[in-house]
Protein backbone atom coordinates (compact mmCIF):
# COMPACT_ATOMS: atom_id res chain seq x y z
CA UNK A 1 0.00 0.00 0.00
CA UNK A 2 1.86 3.07 -1.19
CA UNK A 3 1.19 6.58 0.05
CA UNK A 4 0.30 7.72 -3.48
CA UNK A 5 -2.46 5.16 -3.78
CA UNK A 6 -4.08 6.33 -0.55
CA UNK A 7 -3.95 10.00 -1.45
CA UNK A 8 -5.60 9.57 -4.82
CA UNK A 9 -9.36 10.06 -4.25
CA UNK A 10 -10.26 8.05 -7.34
CA UNK A 11 -8.34 5.03 -6.13
CA UNK A 12 -9.67 5.49 -2.61
CA UNK A 13 -13.18 5.58 -4.06
CA UNK A 14 -12.66 2.41 -6.07
CA UNK A 15 -11.16 0.72 -3.05
CA UNK A 16 -14.18 1.64 -0.95
CA UNK A 17 -16.52 0.39 -3.65
CA UNK A 18 -14.67 -2.91 -3.59
CA UNK A 19 -14.93 -3.11 0.19
CA UNK A 20 -18.66 -2.39 0.10
CA UNK A 21 -19.13 -5.07 -2.57
CA UNK A 22 -17.23 -7.67 -0.52
CA UNK A 23 -19.23 -6.67 2.53
CA UNK A 24 -22.44 -7.07 0.50
CA UNK A 25 -21.53 -10.62 -0.52
CA UNK A 26 -20.59 -11.55 3.05
CA UNK A 27 -23.91 -10.11 4.12
CA UNK A 28 -25.86 -12.05 1.47
CA UNK A 29 -24.26 -15.28 2.66
CA UNK A 30 -25.59 -14.58 6.16
CA UNK A 31 -29.12 -13.64 5.07
CA UNK A 32 -30.24 -17.27 4.77
CA UNK A 33 -29.19 -18.20 8.32
CA UNK A 34 -30.70 -14.92 9.57
CA UNK A 35 -34.06 -15.77 7.99
CA UNK A 36 -34.08 -18.94 10.09
CA UNK A 37 -34.51 -16.60 13.08
CA UNK A 38 -37.64 -14.70 12.01
CA UNK A 39 -38.00 -13.09 15.43
CA UNK A 40 -34.90 -10.96 14.93
CA UNK A 41 -35.95 -9.92 11.42
CA UNK A 42 -39.49 -9.03 12.50
CA UNK A 43 -38.08 -6.89 15.31
CA UNK A 44 -36.02 -4.99 12.72
CA UNK A 45 -38.97 -4.59 10.33
CA UNK A 46 -40.75 -3.02 13.26
CA UNK A 47 -37.78 -0.74 14.04
CA UNK A 48 -37.21 0.39 10.47
CA UNK A 49 -40.81 0.27 9.25
CA UNK A 50 -43.40 0.80 11.95
CA UNK A 51 -41.37 3.48 13.67
CA UNK A 52 -41.08 5.43 10.39
CA UNK A 53 -44.83 5.28 9.71
CA UNK A 54 -45.83 8.66 11.06
CA UNK A 55 -43.29 10.73 9.16
CA UNK A 56 -43.94 8.69 6.01
CA UNK A 57 -47.71 9.25 6.20
CA UNK A 58 -47.44 12.90 7.08
CA UNK A 59 -44.95 13.53 4.28
CA UNK A 60 -47.02 11.49 1.83
CA UNK A 61 -50.12 13.52 2.56
CA UNK A 62 -48.40 16.83 1.93
CA UNK A 63 -46.49 15.64 -1.13
CA UNK A 64 -49.80 14.47 -2.63
CA UNK A 65 -51.46 17.79 -1.83
CA UNK A 66 -48.62 19.83 -3.34
CA UNK A 67 -48.62 17.58 -6.40
CA UNK A 68 -52.34 18.26 -6.91
CA UNK A 69 -51.89 22.03 -6.49
CA UNK A 70 -49.02 22.16 -8.98
CA UNK A 71 -50.84 19.77 -11.34
CA UNK A 72 -54.08 21.70 -11.37
CA UNK A 73 -52.24 24.96 -12.01
CA UNK A 74 -50.51 23.43 -15.02
CA UNK A 75 -53.43 21.40 -16.37
CA UNK A 76 -55.96 24.26 -16.12
CA UNK A 77 -53.83 26.28 -18.55
CA UNK A 78 -54.45 23.55 -21.12
CA UNK A 79 -58.02 22.88 -20.03
CA UNK A 80 -57.22 19.31 -19.14
CA UNK A 81 -57.75 19.14 -15.38
CA UNK A 82 -59.61 15.85 -15.97
CA UNK A 83 -56.28 14.06 -16.08
CA UNK A 84 -55.20 15.38 -12.66
CA UNK A 85 -55.73 11.92 -11.16
CA UNK A 86 -53.46 10.33 -13.75
CA UNK A 87 -50.77 12.96 -13.26
CA UNK A 88 -50.83 12.56 -9.49
CA UNK A 89 -50.83 8.78 -9.64
CA UNK A 90 -47.94 8.56 -12.10
CA UNK A 91 -45.91 11.15 -10.24
CA UNK A 92 -46.40 9.38 -6.94
CA UNK A 93 -46.10 5.74 -8.04
CA UNK A 94 -43.12 6.16 -10.34
CA UNK A 95 -41.06 8.92 -8.78
CA UNK A 96 -42.06 10.77 -5.66
CA UNK A 97 -43.26 7.78 -3.65
CA UNK A 98 -40.05 5.73 -3.84
CA UNK A 99 -37.64 8.69 -3.87
CA UNK A 100 -39.11 10.74 -1.03
CA UNK A 101 -39.66 7.60 1.05
CA UNK A 102 -36.03 6.57 0.51
CA UNK A 103 -34.78 10.02 1.54
CA UNK A 104 -36.93 9.97 4.67
CA UNK A 105 -35.91 6.38 5.37
CA UNK A 106 -32.24 7.33 5.19
CA UNK A 107 -32.80 10.13 7.67
CA UNK A 108 -35.02 8.23 10.06
CA UNK A 109 -34.07 4.52 9.91
CA UNK A 110 -30.65 4.66 8.21
CA UNK A 111 -29.14 6.97 10.79
CA UNK A 112 -30.45 4.89 13.67
CA UNK A 113 -29.04 1.70 12.10
CA UNK A 114 -25.61 3.29 11.61
CA UNK A 115 -25.36 4.78 15.06
CA UNK A 116 -26.69 1.63 16.74
CA UNK A 117 -24.21 -0.69 15.03
CA UNK A 118 -21.40 1.88 15.40
CA UNK A 119 -22.02 2.14 19.12
CA UNK A 120 -22.10 -1.63 19.43
CA UNK A 121 -18.66 -1.60 17.80
CA UNK A 122 -17.45 1.19 20.09
CA UNK A 123 -18.59 -0.63 23.23
CA UNK A 124 -16.97 -3.94 22.19
CA UNK A 125 -20.33 -5.68 21.79
CA UNK A 126 -19.46 -6.88 18.29
CA UNK A 127 -16.06 -8.17 19.45
CA UNK A 128 -17.73 -9.86 22.41
CA UNK A 129 -20.04 -11.69 20.01
CA UNK A 130 -17.09 -12.80 17.91
CA UNK A 131 -15.42 -14.05 21.07
CA UNK A 132 -18.55 -16.04 21.86
CA UNK A 133 -18.21 -17.55 18.39
CA UNK A 134 -21.31 -15.72 17.16
CA UNK A 135 -20.83 -13.97 13.83
CA UNK A 136 -22.12 -10.39 14.25
CA UNK A 137 -22.84 -10.33 10.53
CA UNK A 138 -25.45 -13.02 11.11
CA UNK A 139 -26.82 -11.88 14.44
CA UNK A 140 -26.66 -8.08 14.10
CA UNK A 141 -26.15 -6.96 10.52
CA UNK A 142 -28.16 -9.42 8.41
CA UNK A 143 -31.46 -9.07 10.35
CA UNK A 144 -31.21 -5.28 10.13
CA UNK A 145 -30.44 -5.46 6.43
CA UNK A 146 -33.41 -7.76 5.76
CA UNK A 147 -35.65 -5.64 7.96
CA UNK A 148 -34.80 -2.53 5.94
CA UNK A 149 -35.30 -4.25 2.58
CA UNK A 150 -38.70 -5.60 3.62
CA UNK A 151 -39.84 -2.38 5.26
CA UNK A 152 -38.99 -0.03 2.37
CA UNK A 153 -41.52 -1.29 -0.26
CA UNK A 154 -44.23 -1.40 2.41
CA UNK A 155 -43.46 2.19 3.40
CA UNK A 156 -43.51 3.25 -0.26
CA UNK A 157 -46.93 1.63 -0.73
CA UNK A 158 -48.29 3.48 2.28
CA UNK A 159 -46.72 6.74 1.11
CA UNK A 160 -48.38 6.32 -2.32
CA UNK A 161 -51.82 5.61 -0.89
CA UNK A 162 -51.73 8.52 1.54
CA UNK A 163 -50.30 10.72 -1.23
CA UNK A 164 -53.18 9.87 -3.57
CA UNK A 165 -55.61 10.64 -0.79
CA UNK A 166 -53.92 14.03 -0.36
CA UNK A 167 -54.10 14.72 -4.11
CA UNK A 168 -57.77 13.82 -4.10
CA UNK A 169 -58.34 16.05 -1.10
CA UNK A 170 -56.95 19.10 -2.91
CA UNK A 171 -58.01 18.25 -6.49
CA UNK A 172 -61.54 16.97 -5.90
CA UNK A 173 -62.61 18.44 -2.56
CA UNK A 174 -60.91 21.84 -2.80
CA UNK A 175 -60.43 22.62 -6.51
CA UNK A 176 -63.62 20.95 -7.69
CA UNK A 177 -62.31 18.39 -10.20
CA UNK A 178 -65.02 15.81 -10.85
CA UNK A 179 -64.46 12.80 -8.58
CA UNK A 180 -65.58 10.33 -11.25
CA UNK A 181 -63.15 11.55 -13.90
CA UNK A 182 -60.35 11.86 -11.30
CA UNK A 183 -60.55 8.18 -10.39
CA UNK A 184 -61.72 6.64 -13.69
CA UNK A 185 -58.99 8.33 -15.75
CA UNK A 186 -56.47 7.14 -13.22
CA UNK A 187 -57.79 3.61 -13.41
CA UNK A 188 -57.81 3.64 -17.23
CA UNK A 189 -54.36 5.16 -17.75
CA UNK A 190 -52.15 3.77 -15.02
CA UNK A 191 -50.84 0.39 -16.12
CA UNK A 192 -49.26 -2.43 -14.20
CA UNK A 193 -45.89 -1.39 -15.66
CA UNK A 194 -46.09 1.91 -13.78
CA UNK A 195 -46.75 0.08 -10.55
CA UNK A 196 -43.90 -2.33 -11.27
CA UNK A 197 -41.52 0.58 -11.83
CA UNK A 198 -42.35 1.89 -8.37
CA UNK A 199 -41.90 -1.51 -6.77
CA UNK A 200 -38.56 -2.13 -8.49
CA UNK A 201 -37.34 1.29 -7.37
CA UNK A 202 -38.47 0.81 -3.81
CA UNK A 203 -36.65 -2.53 -3.57
CA UNK A 204 -33.50 -1.02 -5.12
CA UNK A 205 -33.58 1.92 -2.69
CA UNK A 206 -34.24 -0.46 0.19
CA UNK A 207 -31.12 -2.44 -0.66
CA UNK A 208 -28.97 0.65 -1.31
CA UNK A 209 -30.00 2.69 1.74
CA UNK A 210 -29.91 -0.21 4.19
CA UNK A 211 -26.60 -1.53 2.84
CA UNK A 212 -25.00 1.90 3.25
CA UNK A 213 -26.40 2.27 6.76
CA UNK A 214 -25.17 -1.09 8.04
CA UNK A 215 -21.82 -0.81 6.24
CA UNK A 216 -21.08 2.60 7.71
CA UNK A 217 -22.11 1.46 11.18
CA UNK A 218 -20.08 -1.73 11.01
CA UNK A 219 -16.96 0.13 9.87
CA UNK A 220 -17.37 3.24 12.02
CA UNK A 221 -14.33 4.31 14.04
CA UNK A 222 -15.08 3.16 17.59
CA UNK A 223 -15.25 6.69 18.99
CA UNK A 224 -17.99 9.26 19.51
CA UNK A 225 -16.61 11.27 16.59
CA UNK A 226 -16.33 8.18 14.38
CA UNK A 227 -19.95 7.17 14.93
CA UNK A 228 -21.09 10.75 14.27
CA UNK A 229 -19.16 10.92 11.00
CA UNK A 230 -20.45 7.52 9.92
CA UNK A 231 -24.03 8.66 10.53
CA UNK A 232 -23.48 11.74 8.40
CA UNK A 233 -21.96 9.66 5.61
CA UNK A 234 -25.00 7.38 5.70
CA UNK A 235 -27.43 10.20 5.05
CA UNK A 236 -25.33 11.88 2.37
CA UNK A 237 -24.44 8.69 0.50
CA UNK A 238 -27.99 7.31 0.68
CA UNK A 239 -29.52 10.53 -0.65
CA UNK A 240 -27.08 10.91 -3.53
CA UNK A 241 -27.22 7.24 -4.48
CA UNK A 242 -31.04 7.26 -4.38
CA UNK A 243 -31.17 10.10 -6.88
CA UNK A 244 -28.59 8.50 -9.17
CA UNK A 245 -30.40 5.14 -9.12
CA UNK A 246 -33.70 6.89 -9.85
CA UNK A 247 -32.29 8.36 -13.03
CA UNK A 248 -31.02 5.05 -14.35
CA UNK A 249 -34.12 3.06 -13.42
CA UNK A 250 -36.43 5.70 -14.89
CA UNK A 251 -34.44 5.60 -18.12
CA UNK A 252 -34.58 1.82 -18.12
CA UNK A 253 -38.38 1.76 -17.75
CA UNK A 254 -39.09 4.30 -20.53
CA UNK B 1 6.20 -14.10 18.08
CA UNK B 2 6.38 -10.77 16.29
CA UNK B 3 3.59 -8.36 15.56
CA UNK B 4 3.41 -4.81 14.34
CA UNK B 5 1.36 -2.22 12.58
CA UNK B 6 3.06 -0.47 9.66
CA UNK B 7 6.01 1.60 10.89
CA UNK B 8 5.48 0.58 14.50
CA UNK B 9 6.46 -2.82 15.78
CA UNK B 10 4.50 -3.70 18.91
CA UNK B 11 5.98 -7.08 19.77
CA UNK B 12 9.56 -8.06 19.02
CA UNK B 13 10.16 -11.67 19.90
CA UNK B 14 7.52 -12.07 22.57
CA UNK B 15 7.46 -15.52 24.14
CA UNK B 16 4.79 -16.42 26.65
CA UNK B 17 3.55 -19.81 27.81
CA UNK B 18 0.30 -20.27 29.65
CA UNK B 19 0.07 -23.46 31.68
CA UNK B 20 -3.10 -25.44 32.19
CA UNK B 21 -5.07 -24.95 35.38
CA UNK B 22 -3.07 -21.94 36.53
CA UNK B 23 -3.61 -18.22 36.73
CA UNK B 24 -1.17 -16.45 34.46
CA UNK B 25 -0.78 -12.72 34.89
CA UNK B 26 0.44 -10.58 32.03
CA UNK B 27 1.50 -7.18 33.29
CA UNK B 28 2.99 -4.16 31.68
CA UNK B 29 2.73 -0.41 31.51
CA UNK B 30 -0.10 1.12 29.47
CA UNK B 31 0.58 1.04 25.76
CA UNK B 32 2.73 -2.10 25.76
CA UNK B 33 0.09 -3.91 23.73
CA UNK B 34 -1.59 -6.04 26.37
CA UNK B 35 -4.97 -5.85 24.68
CA UNK B 36 -3.30 -6.48 21.32
CA UNK B 37 -1.80 -9.62 22.82
CA UNK B 38 -5.27 -10.85 23.79
CA UNK B 39 -6.51 -10.22 20.27
CA UNK B 40 -3.62 -12.35 19.00
CA UNK B 41 -4.36 -15.14 21.47
CA UNK B 42 -8.01 -15.27 20.42
CA UNK B 43 -7.26 -15.19 16.71
CA UNK B 44 -8.80 -11.81 15.98
CA UNK B 45 -5.51 -10.74 14.38
CA UNK B 46 -2.51 -12.74 13.17
CA UNK B 47 1.16 -12.26 14.04
CA UNK B 48 3.41 -10.97 11.26
CA UNK B 49 6.07 -13.51 12.23
CA UNK B 50 6.05 -16.48 14.59
CA UNK B 51 2.98 -18.26 15.79
CA UNK B 52 0.24 -18.36 18.38
CA UNK B 53 -0.41 -21.93 19.44
CA UNK B 54 -3.62 -22.76 21.30
CA UNK B 55 -4.18 -26.38 22.41
CA UNK B 56 -1.59 -27.48 19.91
CA UNK B 57 -3.23 -25.61 17.01
CA UNK B 58 -1.33 -22.87 15.23
CA UNK B 59 -4.00 -20.19 14.88
CA UNK B 60 -2.66 -18.85 11.57
CA UNK B 61 -3.30 -22.23 9.90
CA UNK B 62 -6.94 -22.34 10.99
CA UNK B 63 -9.98 -21.13 9.06
CA UNK B 64 -12.73 -18.96 10.45
CA UNK B 65 -14.97 -21.83 11.53
CA UNK B 66 -12.11 -23.64 13.28
CA UNK B 67 -11.19 -20.48 15.17
CA UNK B 68 -14.85 -20.12 16.15
CA UNK B 69 -14.79 -23.73 17.40
CA UNK B 70 -11.76 -22.92 19.58
CA UNK B 71 -13.42 -19.78 20.89
CA UNK B 72 -16.34 -21.84 22.16
CA UNK B 73 -13.83 -23.35 24.59
CA UNK B 74 -12.69 -19.90 25.77
CA UNK B 75 -14.45 -17.25 27.77
CA UNK B 76 -13.43 -13.64 27.70
CA UNK B 77 -14.17 -10.83 30.07
CA UNK B 78 -13.94 -7.40 28.48
CA UNK B 79 -12.76 -4.26 30.19
CA UNK B 80 -16.21 -2.64 30.08
CA UNK B 81 -18.21 -5.86 30.20
CA UNK B 82 -19.40 -5.49 26.59
CA UNK B 83 -22.90 -6.65 27.51
CA UNK B 84 -25.45 -6.53 24.71
CA UNK B 85 -27.41 -3.43 25.61
CA UNK B 86 -30.71 -4.51 24.04
CA UNK B 87 -30.92 -7.71 26.12
CA UNK B 88 -31.64 -8.11 29.83
CA UNK B 89 -29.02 -9.48 32.22
CA UNK B 90 -30.68 -12.90 32.03
CA UNK B 91 -30.74 -12.91 28.22
CA UNK B 92 -27.13 -11.72 28.08
CA UNK B 93 -25.98 -14.71 30.09
CA UNK B 94 -28.31 -17.01 28.14
CA UNK B 95 -27.04 -15.65 24.80
CA UNK B 96 -24.18 -18.15 24.16
CA UNK B 97 -26.45 -21.04 25.21
CA UNK B 98 -29.22 -19.99 22.85
CA UNK B 99 -26.74 -19.49 20.01
CA UNK B 100 -24.78 -22.71 20.39
CA UNK B 101 -27.09 -25.25 22.00
CA UNK B 102 -30.63 -26.57 21.66
CA UNK B 103 -31.15 -26.90 25.39
CA UNK B 104 -34.75 -26.74 26.60
CA UNK B 105 -35.87 -23.49 28.23
CA UNK B 106 -36.08 -24.84 31.84
CA UNK B 107 -32.47 -26.06 31.61
CA UNK B 108 -31.26 -22.72 30.19
CA UNK B 109 -33.03 -20.96 33.04
CA UNK B 110 -31.36 -23.21 35.59
CA UNK B 111 -27.91 -22.75 34.06
CA UNK B 112 -28.24 -18.98 33.79
CA UNK B 113 -29.52 -18.57 37.35
CA UNK B 114 -26.72 -20.80 38.68
CA UNK B 115 -24.05 -18.72 36.99
CA UNK B 116 -25.67 -15.47 38.07
CA UNK B 117 -25.85 -16.80 41.61
CA UNK B 118 -22.13 -17.60 41.48
CA UNK B 119 -21.38 -13.92 40.81
CA UNK B 120 -23.99 -12.81 43.34
CA UNK B 121 -26.38 -11.22 40.86
CA UNK B 122 -29.26 -13.69 40.62
CA UNK B 123 -31.49 -10.93 41.95
CA UNK B 124 -30.50 -8.64 39.06
CA UNK B 125 -31.50 -11.15 36.36
CA UNK B 126 -34.24 -8.99 34.93
CA UNK B 127 -32.48 -5.64 34.96
CA UNK B 128 -31.16 -4.11 31.74
CA UNK B 129 -27.39 -3.52 31.33
CA UNK B 130 -27.97 0.24 31.51
CA UNK B 131 -29.25 -0.13 35.08
CA UNK B 132 -26.07 -1.80 36.35
CA UNK B 133 -23.00 -0.23 37.93
CA UNK B 134 -19.60 -0.84 36.34
CA UNK B 135 -18.69 -3.56 38.82
CA UNK B 136 -22.03 -5.31 38.41
CA UNK B 137 -21.77 -5.20 34.62
CA UNK B 138 -18.38 -6.86 34.84
CA UNK B 139 -19.75 -9.60 37.09
CA UNK B 140 -22.61 -10.25 34.66
CA UNK B 141 -20.04 -10.43 31.87
CA UNK B 142 -18.13 -12.95 33.98
CA UNK B 143 -21.27 -15.05 34.38
CA UNK B 144 -21.75 -14.90 30.61
CA UNK B 145 -18.11 -15.86 30.02
CA UNK B 146 -18.45 -19.04 32.11
CA UNK B 147 -21.93 -20.10 31.06
CA UNK B 148 -20.57 -22.40 28.33
CA UNK B 149 -18.10 -23.93 30.84
CA UNK B 150 -14.96 -22.84 28.98
CA UNK B 151 -11.54 -24.34 29.63
CA UNK B 152 -9.75 -21.01 29.42
CA UNK B 153 -10.93 -17.71 30.80
CA UNK B 154 -9.32 -14.50 29.63
CA UNK B 155 -9.64 -11.29 31.62
CA UNK B 156 -8.85 -7.97 29.95
CA UNK B 157 -8.01 -5.37 32.63
CA UNK B 158 -10.59 -6.74 35.10
CA UNK B 159 -9.72 -4.24 37.86
CA UNK B 160 -9.81 -0.96 35.97
CA UNK B 161 -12.12 1.68 37.38
CA UNK B 162 -13.58 -0.39 40.21
CA UNK B 163 -14.12 0.71 43.79
CA UNK B 164 -12.22 -1.30 46.45
CA UNK B 165 -15.22 -3.48 47.28
CA UNK B 166 -15.97 -4.44 43.66
CA UNK B 167 -12.26 -4.96 43.13
CA UNK B 168 -12.13 -7.38 46.07
CA UNK B 169 -15.18 -9.21 44.70
CA UNK B 170 -13.60 -9.62 41.26
CA UNK B 171 -10.30 -10.81 42.72
CA UNK B 172 -12.13 -13.40 44.81
CA UNK B 173 -14.23 -14.51 41.83
CA UNK B 174 -11.17 -14.97 39.62
CA UNK B 175 -9.59 -17.20 42.24
CA UNK B 176 -12.84 -19.12 42.81
CA UNK B 177 -13.36 -19.72 39.10
CA UNK B 178 -9.83 -21.03 38.85
CA UNK B 179 -10.01 -23.32 41.86
CA UNK B 180 -13.64 -24.39 41.70
CA UNK B 181 -13.92 -25.00 37.98
CA UNK B 182 -10.30 -25.93 37.26
CA UNK B 183 -10.05 -23.18 34.67
CA UNK B 184 -6.91 -21.91 33.07
CA UNK B 185 -6.94 -18.14 33.52
CA UNK B 186 -5.09 -15.39 31.73
CA UNK B 187 -5.30 -12.02 33.43
CA UNK B 188 -4.02 -8.96 31.65
CA UNK B 189 -3.66 -6.00 33.93
CA UNK B 190 -1.36 -3.40 35.39
CA UNK B 191 -2.65 -3.66 38.93
CA UNK B 192 0.40 -5.22 40.53
CA UNK B 193 -1.03 -5.49 44.04
CA UNK B 194 -4.20 -7.33 43.05
CA UNK B 195 -2.43 -9.65 40.67
CA UNK B 196 0.26 -10.65 43.12
CA UNK B 197 -2.38 -12.09 45.45
CA UNK B 198 -3.85 -14.46 42.85
CA UNK B 199 -1.36 -15.17 40.06
CA UNK B 200 0.64 -18.37 39.88
CA UNK B 201 2.85 -17.19 37.02
CA UNK B 202 3.55 -13.62 35.97
CA UNK B 203 5.03 -12.06 32.91
CA UNK B 204 6.10 -8.43 32.75
CA UNK B 205 6.12 -6.95 29.27
CA UNK B 206 7.95 -3.87 28.14
CA UNK B 207 9.15 -2.66 24.77
CA UNK B 208 7.51 -5.55 22.94
CA UNK B 209 9.30 -8.26 24.92
CA UNK B 210 8.96 -10.14 28.15
CA UNK B 211 11.42 -8.46 30.50
CA UNK B 212 10.74 -10.63 33.51
CA UNK B 213 8.88 -13.84 34.31
CA UNK B 214 8.23 -15.87 37.41
CA UNK B 215 6.05 -15.88 40.48
CA UNK B 216 4.88 -12.49 41.78
CA UNK B 217 7.37 -12.83 44.64
CA UNK B 218 10.24 -13.38 42.24
CA UNK B 219 9.23 -10.29 40.29
CA UNK B 220 9.03 -8.22 43.45
CA UNK B 221 12.58 -9.13 44.42
CA UNK B 222 13.99 -8.69 40.92
CA UNK B 223 17.09 -6.56 40.48
CA UNK B 224 16.17 -5.35 37.00
CA UNK B 225 15.59 -1.59 36.81
CA UNK B 226 12.52 -1.83 34.59
CA UNK B 227 10.89 -4.41 36.86
CA UNK B 228 11.64 -2.35 39.97
CA UNK B 229 10.17 0.74 38.36
CA UNK B 230 6.96 -1.07 37.44
CA UNK B 231 6.53 -2.85 40.77
CA UNK B 232 7.16 0.30 42.83
CA UNK B 233 5.47 2.73 40.49
CA UNK B 234 8.18 5.38 40.15
CA UNK B 235 7.47 7.84 37.37
CA UNK B 236 10.80 7.84 35.56
CA UNK B 237 13.26 5.08 34.86
CA UNK B 238 13.83 2.69 31.97
CA UNK B 239 10.20 3.38 31.05
CA UNK B 240 10.47 7.12 30.43
CA UNK B 241 7.96 9.59 31.81
CA UNK B 242 8.26 11.63 28.59
CA UNK B 243 7.04 10.45 25.25
CA UNK B 244 9.99 10.84 22.82
CA UNK B 245 10.22 14.54 21.85
CA UNK B 246 12.80 16.97 20.49
CA UNK B 247 14.92 18.98 22.90
CA UNK B 248 12.64 20.95 25.25
CA UNK B 249 14.56 24.23 25.07
CA UNK B 250 14.89 24.12 21.30
CA UNK B 251 11.20 23.22 20.93
CA UNK B 252 10.06 26.23 22.96
CA UNK B 253 12.39 28.69 21.23
CA UNK B 254 11.32 27.53 17.77
CA UNK B 255 7.74 28.63 18.46
CA UNK B 256 8.04 32.18 17.07
CA UNK B 257 9.76 31.29 13.80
Amino acid sequence: MSAVAVDNPLIAGIRKLGKVTLFFFRLLAQCGPALARPGLVIQQIYNAGARSLIIIMLSGLFVGMVLALTGIDLLQRFGSEDVLGVAAALGLLKQLGPVVTALLFAGRAGTSLTSEIGLMRATDQLTAMEMMAVDPMRYVVAPRFLGGIIAMPLLVAIFDIVGLFGAQLVGVQQMGVNAGTFWSNMQASVSMDDVTEGIVKSVAFGIACTLIAVYEGYHADPTAEGVGLATTRTVVASAVLTLIITYFLTAAFL
Amino acid sequence: MHYGVPQRPIFRGLDIKVRKGRITAIMGPSGTGKTTLLRLITGQISPSRGSVVVWGNDLSTLGRSEIYALRKRMGMLFQNGALLTDLSVFENVAFPLREHTDLPEPLIRTLVLTKLHAVGLRGAAYLMPGELSGGMARRVALARAIVMDPEVLIYDEPFVGLDPISMGVIVRLIRQMNEGLGLTSIVVSHDVQELSTIAHDSYLMSGGKVVAAGTPQELASSGLEVVKQFMTGSDDGPVPFHYPAPDYRKDLLEEGE
